[in-house]
C-alpha cells in the first residue's frame, strides 16, 4: 500500500492551497452572509484549470485522476464549503458524460466544462422522487427525431448558474426505476425554464433551483446512454458523486476542526487555556480520529475509481461515514466555542448548518446504509 | 513585442525572520529558509504576460543566481512565458548590484533583438533598486522606473511613476526599461496546466563561457561595493502595550495621544 502523494499532486496541492488559503477561505463567511453566487472564486477555479482535472486531453481537460480531484476538491471545500460543492457538483455532470456519452456528445459538451466556461449541473430530485429515485415523474416522450420533456425538478445544485444539465426524466412510469432515461439539455433550450431559488438553512450562495420542463423539446442526438437505462447512469454517477460530497462534508469537518483548535488553545478559563481540561482534550481527540478515517474511505474510494475496480461500496462508506463525522465535529466545534460558538461571530455555527446538508443529499444516511447492507449482504 | 523580465530569487517574506547572516562573508545565510520570486518581479511577469497577451510576441524570463534559482524560473514559465534562462556560474557569486547588472546587461545582448526590459522595482533582500537602472545604463536604453501604469503603442511608451505622494507621467519610446511596482497589478496564479508543462521545459543555463563576459567586472572581483558590517538596527525607542478592558485601553490611549501631541 502506498500512501505518497506524487510529484505532481504535491505540486497541485501547493497552489490549490495558496489560492484556497489566500483567495477563498477570506472571503467564506461574506459570501455566506451575502448568499451570493461566488463567481470570483468560481473565475480562480477556471483560470487554475480545476475544472479539467479528470477530463481527458483530448476532451480539452488535464487527463489526470480522480484521488488528485479529490485531494484538490478537499482544500477548497475546506476553504469554502460553497465553493467546493460548487466544484463538485460539476462531476456529476461531467462524470456521466464521459461514462455514458457517445463521441459526438464528449466531443461537443466536455471541452467548455473541461475550462470552466460552463458549469454542469445533474437533476433527479422531485417533489415525489427523492430516496425514492425510480418514481420520477417528468415525463420524455419520443416524436421523430427528438424527446419532448414535461415535469420539474427540485432543489438543482448549480441549476441556472449550469450551462449544460443530464436530465433524468421517465419514459414509462408505470414501469418506474426501469422507464427512467437521461437526456442531455442546454440551458436556454425552449421549454425550459427555472422556477424558486430555495431558501436553505446554510449555504445561501449554494445556488438550489427548481427546473421547469414545459413541452421540451431536445433534439434526439441528447438522449445520453440508451432509453430506460437512466436508473444506471443515475446509480453510476451518484457512485462516483458520492466520493465529492463525502470529501465536501470532511473538508467542512477540517475546518471546524481546526477552528475548535486554535480556540481550545487561546480561551482561558479557570486560569488556564481549556485545551488543558482533559473534556476539552477527549473532543479534540476524537474530531481528529474521526477525520482521518473519513479521509482514507474517501481517498480509497478515489483510487478504487481510479483503477477501475468496483468502488461503489466504498464510495458509499466514505460519504456516509464522513458527512457524519462532519455533523458531530461541527457540533462539537461550536461546544468548544461555548456561547460564543452559537454566535455568528464565529464560523463554527456556520459550519454546523453546512454539514448538515451532507448527511441528506446524494442518498441520506438511511438510504447510504441501505446501500451499504445491500452489497455486504451480497457478497 | 519581444519582453524580457528579470526576476530575483529571495527568501520567503514570511520566513524572513529565520535568515541569517554569515559573519564572515557578510552574505545571507540561505539554508532552511524557503525561497520565493521576488514579489515585485511577479509584478513584472504579469506585466509582461498582459502586454503579450494584447501584441503578440514573446517573453523570456533570465535571473542570475545559484543553481536553486531556476525553481523561480520555473514558476514563471507556469505563469506562462515562452522561455526562461538561468545565468548561473561560481564566478557569478558576491555580486553587487554593477556586476549584477553588468552579467544581465551581456546575457540580454545575447538574446538578441528586444523591444522592453521589465523588473521589480526592488529586491525584498537587498533592497537597493540600482540593478534594472543599471542594466539600462550598460545597455544605453532609457528607464522608466516605480512604474504603476504602463501603456505602450507602436514604439511609444507612456508610464505613470510613483513619486513620494503624487505620479508623474512619463514618455519614453522602444527600446526600453521599466522597473514596476506592486499597483501595476495582480499577478496571476499559474495554472495546473502551465505548471504540468513547466515542469518538462528546459531552463537552459548560461555560465561565463556561455557570455562573453570580462572576468574582471563579474562576481565579488567586479564588484566595487564592500559590505564591512551588517547589523540588525535596534529600534529606537520602546513600545508601550495597553491591556485591560477595551474601554478603558481606548480611554488611555486617547489621553496619550492628546498628551503627546501627536494629533
Ligand atoms: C545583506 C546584503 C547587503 C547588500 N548590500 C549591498 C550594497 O550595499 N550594495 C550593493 O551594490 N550590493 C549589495 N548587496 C548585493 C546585492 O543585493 C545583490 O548582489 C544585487 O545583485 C541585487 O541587488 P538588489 O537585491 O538590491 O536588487 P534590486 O536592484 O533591488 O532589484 C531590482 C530588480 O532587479 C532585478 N534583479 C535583481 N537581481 C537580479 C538577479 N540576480 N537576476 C535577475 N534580475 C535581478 C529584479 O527584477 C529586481 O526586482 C547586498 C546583499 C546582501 C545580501
Ligand atoms: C441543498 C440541496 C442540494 C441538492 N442538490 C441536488 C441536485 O443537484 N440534484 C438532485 O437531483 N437532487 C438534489 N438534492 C436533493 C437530495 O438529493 C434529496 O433531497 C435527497 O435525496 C432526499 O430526498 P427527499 O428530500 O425527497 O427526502 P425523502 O426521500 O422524503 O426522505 C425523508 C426521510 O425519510 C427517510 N427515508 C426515505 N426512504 C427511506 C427508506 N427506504 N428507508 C429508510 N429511510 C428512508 C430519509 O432518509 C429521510 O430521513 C439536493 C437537496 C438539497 C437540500
Amino acid at each position: 500500500m502506498d500512501f505518497a502523494l506524487n510529484d505532481d499532486q504535491k505540486m497541485i496541492l501547493e497552489l490549490v492551497d495558496e489560492v484556497s488559503e489566500k483567495e477563498f477561505a477570506p472571503r467564506a463567511d461574506e459570501i455566506s452572509a451575502k448568499g451570493e453566487f461566488p463567481a470570483e472564486n468560481i473565475k480562480k477555479l477556471t483560470e487554475l484549470d480545476l475544472f479539467g482535472i479528470t477530463i481527458p486531453e483530448k476532451y480539452g481537460g488535464l487527463g489526470m485522476d480522480y484521488l488528485t480531484w479529490t485531494l484538490v476538491s478537499e482544500r477548497i471545500s475546506r476553504a469554502c464549503t460553497t465553493t467546493g460543492l460548487i466544484f463538485g457538483t460539476n462531476l456529476l455532470c461531467t462524470y456521466p458524460l464521459l461514462q455514458f456519452g457517445n463521441e459526438e456528445q464528449k466531443k461537443k459538451y466536455l471541452p467548455p466544462l473541461a475550462k470552466g466556461e460552463t458549469l454542469g449541473a445533474f437533476a433527479l430530485t422531485e417533489p415525489e422522487a427523492g430516496s425514492d429515485a425510480g418514481n420520477v415523474q417528468t415525463t420524455a416522450i419520443k416524436e421523430k427525431d427528438s424527446y419532448v420533456l414535461d415535469g420539474t425538478k427540485i432543489f438543482i445544485t448549480n441549476g441556472e448558474v449550469a450551462g449544460t444539465y443530464i436530465i433524468i426524466a421517465n419514459m414509462d412510469r408505470a414501469r418506474g426505476p426501469r422507464g427512467l432515461t437521461a437526456f442531455i439539455v442546454e440551458k436556454g433550450n425552449p421549454g425550459f425554464t427555472f422556477g424558486q431559488h430555495f431558501d436553505k438553512m446554510g449555504l445561501s450562495a449554494l445556488p438550489n433551483v427548481e427546473l421547469i420542463f414545459d413541452n421540451c423539446r431536445i433534439p434526439s442526438e441528447n438522449l445520453l446512454h440508451k432509453e430506460k437505462r437512466g436508473f444506471r447512469v443515475a446509480m453510476r454517477t451518484f457512485a462516483a458523486g458520492r466520493i465529492g460530497v463525502g470529501i465536501g462534508a470532511l473538508g467542512v469537518a477540517e475546518a471546524a476542526f481546526e477552528k475548535a483548535r486554535e480556540y481550545s488553545k487561546e480561551r482561558v478559563q479557570f486560569g488556564r487555556s481549556i485545551s488543558s481540561f482533559q473534556a476539552i482534550q477527549h473532543i479534540l481527540a476524537d474530531m481528529a480520529t474521526g477525520i482521518e478515517t473519513a479521509k482514507y474511505l474517501l481517498y480509497r474510494a478515489a483510487w478504487l475509481l481510479d483503477q477501475n475496480e468496483p468502488f461503489e461500496k466504498i464510495s458509499s462508506m466514505g460519504k456516509l461515514y464522513a458527512s457524519e463525522v462532519a455533523m458531530k465535529v461541527a457540533t462539537k466545534a461550536v461546544q468548544v466555542f461555548g456561547g460564543y460558538g452559537y454566535t455568528k461571530d464565529y464560523p463554527v455555527e456556520r459550519y454546523m448548518r453546512e454539514a448538515k446538508l451532507f448527511e441528506i443529499i446524494e442518498g441520506t444516511s438511511e438510504i447510504q446504509r441501505g446501500v451499504i447492507a445491500n452489497f455486504i449482504l451480497k457478497e | 513585442m519581444r519582453i524580457i523580465v528579470c526576476i530575483k530569487q529571495v527568501p520567503d517574506t514570511e520566513e524572513l525572520g529565520k535568515v541569517k547572516i554569515n559573519p564572515a562573508t557578510n552574505t545571507l545565510k540561505r539554508e532552511g529558509v524557503s525561497s520565493i520570486i521576488n514579489p515585485f518581479d511577479e509584478n513584472a511577469v504579469e506585466e509582461a504576460l498582459r502586454l503579450r497577451e494584447r501584441k503578440g510576441g514573446k517573453v523570456t524570463a533570465l535571473s542570475m543566481g545559484p543553481p536553486q534559482a531556476e525553481e523561480a524560473l520555473r514558476k514563471t514559465l507556469a505563469m506562462g512565458v515562452d522561455r526562461a534562462i538561468l545565468l548561473s556560474d561560481k564566478a557569478f557569486a558576491g555580486a553587487d548590484t554593477l556586476a549584477t547588472s553588468y552579467v544581465l546587461a551581456v546575457a540580454i545582448k545575447k538574446i538578441g533583438e528586444f523591444d522592453l526590459i521589465l523588473s521589480g522595482k526592488q529586491a525584498i533582500d537587498g533592497d537597493t533598486a540600482q540593478v534594472g537602472p543599471g542594466i539600462a545604463e550598460w545597455l544605453s536604453i532609457p528607464q522608466l522606473t516605480y512604474i504603476r501604469k504602463l501603456e505602450v503603442n507602436d514604439n511609444k511608451v507612456r508610464a505613470e511613476r510613483v513619486l513620494e505622494d503624487s505620479f508623474e507621467v512619463v514618455e519614453t519610446s522602444l527600446p526600453c526599461l521599466v522597473t514596476v511596482t506592486k499597483d501595476i497589478n495582480e499577478p496571476r496564479y499559474p495554472s495546473l496546466r502551465g505548471l504540468l508543462k513547466a515542469k518538462k521545459e528546459e531552463i537552459p543555463i548560461w555560465s561565463c563561457h556561455d557570455l562573453s563576459v570580462e572576468r574582471k567586472r563579474v562576481g565579488a572581483d567586479g564588484s566595487p561595493t564592500q559590505v564591512i558590517k551588517i547589523f540588525t538596527p535596534q529600534p529606537p525607542g520602546k513600545g508601550e502595550i495597553l491591556s485591560g478592558e477595551i474601554s478603558e485601553v481606548a480611554d488611555r490611549l486617547i489621553r496619550e495621544i492628546k498628551k503627546r501631541k501627536i494629533v
